[in-house]
C-alpha cells in the first residue's frame, strides 16, 4: 500500500507546470517592445504563447490523469505536484514561489489556456484595424499570465500576485477605448470595486498566516502562506474557531468583489464597456471565476471557518443564493445583449458560490468548467452579431431581430450554448447546474435548492427573451440595413469610429454591406466552443452511471488521511516528498473518511470528506420541467409582446403602478449603484475628503502658521527688549548645540531665518539644560 | 562590537566627493552653463562609481555588521568623533541617494527651472548629496545631526529660489518646521548623551547603554527624537509643510525630497530612536502606529480633495509614509524590513511620479487636473509611464510598492511582545482599507489626466488650427527623460519581482537593531 502511493506517476509536464504562466509573461514583454514591428502587430506572439500554454496544460492534464490512474484505489489521496523556490526572506522565514498542481489547477489551466487561445484568434478579426491593436494583445496576454499564475500558485502571496495582475489587465482592457468617458469610468469602477474586496484578501491572508504558521512549520515544514499547509491546518483541529472564521470571511469578501457577487456585483455589467473578446474571456469565463476558484482552492479553510456541513445557512451559500436571483431578475430588463449575458454570468457565478457554500465542491468546479465554454461562446456570438450584422450596436430591441437566417453559424452556436446555459438535457449545463441544485438540497440546504430551481426558471426565461429578440421576429435597425451613425451605444462605438477614421477598406465592407455571417476567424472559435458547450458535460455525466464520472475521479481531492513523511524539501527542482497513507482506515467507502468532521488522531487531512447526492431521474425531471416551462412561457410572452404587440402586455408597466415600480426598481439595479456612487464614493471624495482637507488647511496648518506669526511677533519683542547678548550667552553656554547650529546657520544670509534659527536653537539649548537638571 | 575596518576610505570618498565637484565649480564662471552641468554630471557619475564599488565590496554575509568603519577624533571637547560605517540598513538608502542625485542631474540637463543659473543649482544639488549620504553613514549623533541639518540648507534655497509662485512661504515653512523638529531632536540627543554618562556620542555606545536609562526619562527623550523625526517623515499631524514644499519646489527638489529626504526621518527612528531607547519605544509604539494609520487614511482623503496633480502626489507621500511608520511601530523584524523596503520603494515610485509631474507641467504649463486629459493620446509614452507608476504606487504585486505595503500590513497583526495586539490588529484593518483609497485617488488621477480626449485648449488642432504652434511644447518623453527615468522604472520592476534583493541585505541588520526586543 505504502509503496504503491509512492509510485504515483508524474512526468515532465506536471513537474514543469510552472512554465505555463511564464510563457505568456515573457510574451507580454515581447509584444510591448517588439509587437509593433511584427507583421501581425504582435498578435502572432500572443497567439503563439497561448498555444504554447495550451500544449503544456494539455500535457500536464494528460499526465495528471495518468497519475490518478496509477493510484491503487479510488480513495487514495493523490498528492498534488508541488514545487517551490525561495522567493524572498524576511525575518527568518521565507516566502516561496512555485506550483501546486492538482485536479482543480489542471482544470482551470486547461480552460484558461484554451479560451485565451480562441479569444485571441477571434480578436485578430474583431479588432482588425484598431488603433491600439498591439496594446490589446499585450494586455490579453498579460492577463493570461496573471490568471495562469494564480491557478498554479503554491501559496497565497503568489496567488495574490496573479489576482492583482488580473485586476490590472481588467482595468486596461475595459478601458481599452478610453477616449470615451463611459469606458474609462467603467474601468475605474471595476478596478476600484474589486480592490475594495481585496482588503479582505490582504487581511484574510495575514490572519491565516499568523494563525497557521506555527502549526504548518511544525507539522509540515511549510509556511503559513502555503495552500497545502493552510488546507491541512484547517482540518487539523488546531485552528481556533475565531481565527479561521475571520480568515475565511475576510477572504470571502475578496471573492465577492472579484466574482461579482452581491453586493459588489455592480462593476461586472458595467465592465461590458470593454471590447467583446474581453467580456468573453475576462468577464465571463475566466477572471471572474477567480473568486470561486479561491474558495475551491482553500476549501478546507472555508469548510471549517464557515461550518459548511454543519447547518442550513452560511455566508457563502447566502451570498450565492441572493446573487442568483437578483442578477437573473436584472437580466430581464436589459436591452443590451451583452448586459443580459453579464447578469447571466453574475447569476451563474452565484450558482457556483452557492454550490461551494453548501458542500457541493465538485459540481461547482464542474460548473466553472462547463460555464466557461458556453458563456464564452455566447459572448463571442454577441460580438459576431455586432461585428457583422448590427453595425457595432448591442441593442437587441433597436438593432437586432431576425438574424437567424443571415447568420446561421452564429445562430446555431448561440442556440447550443443557450440550451447549455439553461440546463437542458443533454447539454453541458445540465450536468453541472443540476448537480449543484441536487447536492445543495442533499446537504440540507433546502431553501437554497428552491432558490436554485427558481434561478433555473429565470435563466431559461431571460435567455429565451434574448434569443427571441436577437434572432427571431423581424429585423430592426442596423440589422435591417438601416444606418444611424450617431446613435451607437456608448460602448464599442470606438470600433466603429476607428473603422471610419483609419480603415476605409474595413469600413466599406463593414458599414455599408448589410448583415451577414462573420468570417472564419470568428466562426471557428464559435464552433469549437459550441461543440464543447454541448459535449463537455459528458465528462461527468452522472445519469449514465459511475463509469461516466471521469471528472470526479480526476479532479475531486480525496479526503484520505495521510502521514506526511517529514519536512518538505525545498530548493530548485525538489518535489515535495510523497505522502503515505495512515494504515487502512476502517471507514470503508470514500465519503466515510473522518476528514472535515473530526480531527484525525494521526496524519493529515487535505480535503474534507464530502458525499454526493445520488442521481435520480425524478429530481432531474423536475428541474427539466421547470426549465421547459421557463422557455415556453417566456417565448409566448415574447411573441405577444414584441411581434404581435398585444395591447394588454405592451406598456403594462406604465399602466400598473405596482409593476411600474418594480420595473423602475430593476431598471435602477436596486439603486445599489446610486448608493455606491452617489452616496459612498461621492461622500468620501466630496464632503469627507474636502472636510479633511479643510481641517488640514485651516486647523493643522493654522496652528503652524499661527505659531509662526506668534514667533515672529515675540521675536520682534525679544529683539527690541532682550539684549542680543542674552541669546549669544545662551547659545555659547549650550556648547554642542551652538557648534552644531553655528556651522549650519552661518551661511544663511536671510536675516529672518538666521534670527529664527538662533532663537530656536537657543530655546533648544535651554530645554536641554532644563531636562538634564530635572532628571539629575 | 564586531566591525569591518578595511577599506575605511570608501565611505568618506563616496560622501565628500560631491564637494570636490563643488570646489571645481566655484572657480568656473557662471556663464559657462554647459560646463557646470558637465562637471556636476561627472562628479555625480564618479560618486555613483564609488557607490557601486561600495556595493561590490560590501560583505553581504555580514550585512548585520558595520562595514568600512572609520573612526577619527573630531571634537574631543564634547566627545564626538568622526565615526562612520555602513550596514544592511544604511546600504540601500545610501546607494539610492547617489542614484537619485545622478538621475536628477541628468534630468536637469535641459530642465533647469527658472530663473536659471545652473552653477548655483548644481552646486546645491551636490552639497545636498553629501548631506544625504552622510546622514546614512554617520554613526555618531553629532555627526548625524550635522549631516541631517546640512541637507536643509540646499533644499531651502532650491525651493526658495527655483520654486513656484509661493516659494518664499513654502521654503521658509519647510526650513523652520524642520528646524523646530531638529531643535527638539538635538535636545533629546544631548539628554541621551548626558544620561548615558556623557561618555560618547557614538551610536553603538548609546545603543549599549541607552537601555539602562530609567523608563520615564527614556520616554521623554524619545519624545524629543519623535518630534524631530516625525516632522521629517512627515507623520500626521506634522505634515503640513510637505504639500507646500512639494508643490512649490522645482521638479528636481520634489524628487529628492520625496525619494531621500523624507526617509531621513524614518531612518532616524530605525537607526537611533528605537535601538537606543527600547523601553520608550515600546511605550510610544502604539501612538506611533495610531498616527501612522491616521496618516494613511488622512493622507488619502487629502489626495482625494486635491485639484492639483503635484499636490496630490505630495499628499500621497503622507499616506505611504504612514505604511512605513506602521511597519516601524510594530517593532518586529518583519515590520522594520517592510518599512525599509517601503522607504526605497516609495523613493523610486514617488520620485518617478514627481518627475512625471514636472514633465507634465513643462508641457502643459499647468498641473490643474481638471484642465488635463487625454494625455495618452497626445503623449502615449508619458501617459503609460504615469499609469505604470500609479499602479506601482497603489501597491500592485509584482512591482516594488507592494513589498513595502503588504508586509507592513501583515506585520501589524503580530506586533512585538509588550505591544497591545488588539490595537495593532485594528490598525491592520484600517491600513488595509487605506489601500482601497490609494487605488481610488491614483486611478482617479490617471483616469482624469490620461484617459479621454485632450482638452480643447491643449489639443491645438481640429477646429482651431491656428493655435497649433502654441502647443509645440506637448511632445512625448525626450531623451534626457528616458535616461533619467529608465533606471527607476527598471528598479521598480526588478525589486517587485525579486524583493529578496533587498530583504536579504536588510534582514540581518534589522535583527541586530531589534536585539533589545528579543527579536
Amino acid at each position: 500500500m505504502i509503496a504503491a502511493v509512492e509510485t504515483l506517476s508524474s512526468g515532465w509536464f506536471l513537474e514543469h507546470a510552472w512554465l505555463i504562466p511564464i510563457i505568456p509573461a515573457v510574451s507580454f514583454f515581447l509584444i510591448i517592445f517588439f509587437g509593433k514591428k511584427m507583421p501581425m502587430k504582435g498578435s502572432e506572439i500572443g497567439i503563439a504563447s497561448m498555444v504554447g500554454a495550451l500544449v503544456l496544460s494539455a500535457g500536464a492534464a494528460y499526465q495528471w490523469i495518468q497519475r490518478v490512474d496509477s493510484a491503487p484505489s479510488k480513495e487514495t489521496f493523490i498528492s498534488p505536484v508541488v514545487r517551490t523556490w525561495n522567493w524572498w526572506q524576511n525575518d527568518g522565514f521565507s516566502v516561496s514561489i512555485g506550483q501546486h498542481i492538482d485536479g482543480l489547477a489542471i482544470t482551470i489551466l486547461v480552460v484558461v489556456a484554451f479560451i485565451s487561445t480562441l479569444v485571441q484568434i477571434y480578436s485578430v478579426a474583431y479588432l482588425h484595424g484598431d488603433r491600439r491593436y498591439t496594446h490589446f494583445f499585450a494586455a490579453l496576454t498579460l492577463f493570461s499570465a496573471g490568471m495562469l499564475n494564480m491557478v498554479v500558485a503554491e501559496n497565497m502571496i503568489q496567488l495574490i500576485l496573479g489576482w492583482e495582475i488580473m485586476g490590472l489587465c481588467s482595468f486596461m482592457l475595459i478601458g481599452h477605448w478610453w477616449e470615451d468617458g463611459a469606458n474609462s469610468r467603467a474601468a475605474l469602477k471595476a478596478f476600484f470595486t474589486t480592490r475594495t474586496g481585496d482588503v479582505g484578501l490582504l487581511v484574510g491572508t495575514s490572519v491565516l498566516y499568523f494563525s497557521a504558521n506555527s502549526w504548518t512549520q511544525e507539522h509540515l515544514g511549510l509556511s503559513g502562506f502555503s495552500i497545502r499547509g493552510l488546507s491541512a491546518w484547517a482540518l487539523s483541529g488546531d485552528p481556533s474557531s475565531a481565527a479561521i472564521t475571520v480568515g475565511a470571511v475576510a477572504l470571502f469578501i475578496a471573492c465577492i468583489g472579484k466574482s461579482g457577487q452581491f453586493p459588489l456585483h455592480t462593476w461586472l455589467p458595467d465592465a461590458m464597456a470593454g471590447p467583446t473578446p474581453v467580456s468573453s474571456l475576462l468577464h465571463s469565463s475566466t477572471m471572474v471565476v477567480a473568486g470561486v476558484f479561491l474558495v475551491a482552492r482553500l476549501y478546507p479553510v472555508f469548510f471549517e471557518g464557515l461550518n459548511i456541513l454543519g447547518g442550513n445557512m452560511n455566508l457563502i451559500v447566502l451570498i450565492g443564493g441572493i446573487t442568483i436571483v437578483i442578477a437573473a431578475a436584472l437580466a430581464f430588463v436589459q436591452n443590451d445583449i451583452k448586459k443580459v449575458l453579464a447578469y447571466s454570468t453574475v447569476s451563474q457565478l452565484g450558482y457556483m458560490m452557492m454550490g461551494l457554500g453548501a458542500g457541493a465542491w465538485l459540481p461547482a468546479v464542474f460548473h466553472i468548467f462547463t460555464h466557461a465554454f458556453f458563456k464564452a461562446c455566447l459572448f463571442l456570438g454577441a460580438g459576431s452579431i455586432s461585428h457583422s450584422a448590427s453595425h457595432h450596436s448591442f441593442d437587441m430591441k433597436k438593432d437586432m431581430g431576425g438574424l437567424r437566417k443571415v447568420m446561421p453559424i452564429t445562430f446555431t452556436t448561440w442556440i447550443i450554448s443557450t440550451l447549455a446555459l439553461c440546463g437542458v438535457f443533454p447539454f453541458s449545463g445540465f450536468f453541472s447546474k443540476d448537480e449543484i441544485i441536487d447536492n445543495v438540497g442533499h446537504n440540507g440546504y433546502n431553501l437554497f435548492m428552491i432558490v436554485g430551481l427558481v434561478g433555473a426558471f429565470m435563466t431559461a426565461a431571460y435567455m429565451t427573451r434574448a434569443t427571441y429578440l436577437t434572432f427571431f421576429g423581424e429585423a430592426r435597425g442596423a440589422s435591417a440595413g438601416e444606418h444611424h451613425e450617431e446613435e451607437h451605444d456608448a460602448h464599442d462605438s470606438h470600433a466603429a469610429h476607428d473603422a471610419h477614421d483609419s480603415h476605409d477598406a474595413h469600413d466599406s465592407h463593414d458599414a455599408h454591406a448589410g448583415p451577414r455571417e462573420s468570417g472564419w476567424l470568428i466562426t471557428v472559435p464559435l464552433i469549437l466552443l459550441a461543440t464543447l458547450a454541448f459535449s463537455s458535460g459528458f465528462l461527468n455525466a452522472l445519469p449514465f452511471g459511475e463509469k461516466w464520472e471521469r471528472f470526479k475521479t480526476w479532479v475531486e481531492p480525496r479526503s484520505e488521511v495521510v502521514l506526511d513523511s517529514g519536512s518538505m524539501a525545498s530548493g530548485p527542482g525538489h518535489a515535495i516528498a510523497p505522502v503515505r497513507p495512515v494504515a487502512e482506515s476502517e471507514h470503508g467507502e470514500g465519503h466515510g473518511s473522518v476528514c472535515g468532521t473530526e480531527t484525525p488522531e494521526e496524519g493529515t487531512c487535505y480535503a474534507p470528506s464530502l458525499n454526493h447526492a445520488k442521481f435520480k431521474w425524478s429530481k432531474a425531471m423536475l428541474s427539466l420541467l421547470i426549465v421547459a416551462a421557463g422557455i415556453v412561457i417566456s417565448w409566448l410572452i415574447c411573441v405577444q409582446l414584441y411581434t404581435r404587440k398585444n395591447a394588454k402586455l405592451v406598456g403594462l408597466t406604465a399602466r400598473n403602478k405596482l409593476l411600474g415600480a418594480g420595473y423602475l426598481f430593476l431598471l435602477n439595479k436596486y439603486y445599489l449603484d446610486h448608493l455606491y456612487e452617489k452616496v459612498i464614493v461621492r461622500g468620501i471624495a466630496g464632503p469627507i475628503a474636502r472636510g479633511a482637507y479643510w481641517v488640514n488647511q485651516n486647523i493643522l496648518d493654522g496652528i503652524v502658521n499661527g505659531a509662526g506669526v506668534i514667533t515672529r511677533k515675540s521675536a520682534g519683542w525679544v529683539y527690541r527688549n532682550v539684549d542680543q547678548r542674552v541669546i549669544d550667552t545662551t547659545v555659547n553656554g549650550s556648547g554642542a548645540a551652538a557648534r552644531g547650529a553655528g556651522s549650519a546657520l552661518r551661511p544663511v544670509q536671510s536675516g529672518k531665518v538666521n534670527q529664527y534659527g538662533a532663537l530656536l536653537f537657543g530655546a533648544a539649548a535651554i530645554g536641554a539644560l532644563v531636562l538634564i537638571i530635572i532628571n539629575t | 562590537m564586531d566591525v569591518f575596518r578595511d577599506q575605511n576610505w570608501v565611505l568618506s570618498v563616496g560622501t565628500f566627493l560631491p564637494l570636490a565637484g563643488v570646489l571645481v565649480m566655484l572657480f568656473i564662471p557662471k556663464a559657462e552653463e554647459q560646463l557646470h552641468k558637465l562637471v556636476a554630471l561627472v562628479t555625480a557619475l564618479a560618486t555613483l562609481g564609488v557607490g557601486i564599488f561600495t556595493l561590490m565590496q560590501f560583505n553581504y554575509d555580514n550585512a548585520d555588521k558595520m562595514q568600512f568603519v572609520a573612526d577619527h577624533e573630531w571634537i574631543p571637547v564634547i566627545k564626538s568623533s568622526y565615526l562612520i560605517g555602513l550596514d544592511g540598513i544604511s546600504l540601500p538608502m545610501y546607494f539610492l541617494s547617489m542614484v537619485i542625485t545622478l538621475l536628477v542631474i541628468i534630468y536637469s540637463w535641459n530642465h533647469i527651472p527658472n530663473p536659471g543659473n545652473p552653477k548655483a543649482f548644481m552646486i546645491l544639488m551636490l552639497v545636498l548629496q553629501t548631506g544625504m549620504a552622510g546622514t546614512f553613514i554617520a554613526q555618531d549623533l553629532i555627526l548625524f545631526f550635522v549631516f541631517f541639518e546640512l541637507v536643509l540648507l540646499p533644499m531651502y534655497f532650491m525651493i526658495g529660489v527655483w520654486g513656484g509662485e509661493n516659494r518664499q512661504y513654502a521654503s521658509l515653512k519647510f526650513f523652520l518646521y524642520t528646524m523646530f523638529g531638529s531643535a527638539l531632536m538635538l535636545v533629546a540627543f544631548l539628554a541621551l548623551f548626558f544620561k548615558t554618562g556623557a561618555e560618547s556620542f557614538a551610536i553603538p555606545y548609546l545603543v549599549e547603554n541607552g537601555g539602562a536609562i530609567a523608563k520615564n526619562t527614556q520616554v521623554w527623550i524619545f519624545a524629543g527624537m519623535f518630534i524631530g523625526f516625525a516632522v521629517k517623515v512627515p507623520m500626521f499631524p506634522f505634515h503640513t509643510w510637505l504639500p507646500d514644499a512639494h508643490t512649490q519646489a522645482p521638479t528636481q527638489g520634489s524628487v529628492i525630497l520625496a525619494a531621500i529626504l523624507l526617509k531621513l526621518g524614518t531612518y532616524g527612528f530605525i537607526r537611533i530612536a528605537i535601538p537606543t531607547l527600547p523601553d520608550a519605544a515600546i511605550e510610544w509604539a502604539p501612538y506611533i502606529g495610531l498616527l501612522a494609520v491616521i496618516g494613511i487614511i488622512y493622507g488619502a482623503f487629502g489626495c482625494l480633495a486635491q485639484t492639483d496633480m503635484k499636490r496630490l502626489i505630495a499628499f500621497s507621500s503622507v499616506a505611504h509614509m504612514g505604511f512605513v511608520m506602521l511597519g516601524i511601530s510594530t517593532l518586529t523584524t518583519f515590520g522594520l524590513n517592510a518599512a525599509l523596503f517601503g522607504m526605497v520603494a516609495h523613493g523610486l515610485i514617488t520620485g518617478m511620479l514627481f518627475f512625471i509631474a514636472g514633465s507634465v507641467k513643462e508641457r502643459y504649463h499647468t498641473l490643474e487636473i481638471a484642465r488635463l486629459g487625454g494625455m495618452l493620446k497626445q503623449m502615449p509614452k508619458l501617459g503609460w509611464i504615469l499609469g505604470f507608476c500609479s499602479m506601482a504606487s497603489l501597491g500592485l504585486p509584482g512591482l516594488a510598492g507592494f513589498w513595502g505595503e503588504f508586509p507592513a500590513i501583515l506585520s501589524a497583526y503580530n506586533p512585538a511582545d509588550g505591544l497591545p495586539v488588539e490595537t495593532f490588529r485594528t490598525f491592520m484593518i484600517i491600513a488595509a482599507l487605506g489601500t482601497v483609497l490609494a487605488a481610488a485617488y491614483l486611478l482617479w488621477l490617471f483616469q482624469r489626466t490620461a484617459f479621454g480626449e485632450p482638452k480643447a485648449e491643449f489639443s491645438g488642432h481640429g477646429g482651431h488650427g491656428d493655435h497649433g504652434d502654441e502647443h509645440s511644447d506637448i511632445h512625448d518623453v525626450n531623451m534626457f527623460e528616458w535616461i533619467a527615468w529608465t533606471p527607476l522604472l527598471i528598479a521598480i520592476v526588478v525589486f517587485g519581482v525579486v524583493p529578496n534583493l533587498m530583504f536579504k541585505v536588510l534582514d540581518p541588520a534589522v535583527a541586530v537593531t531589534l536585539k533589545a526586543f528579543g527579536g
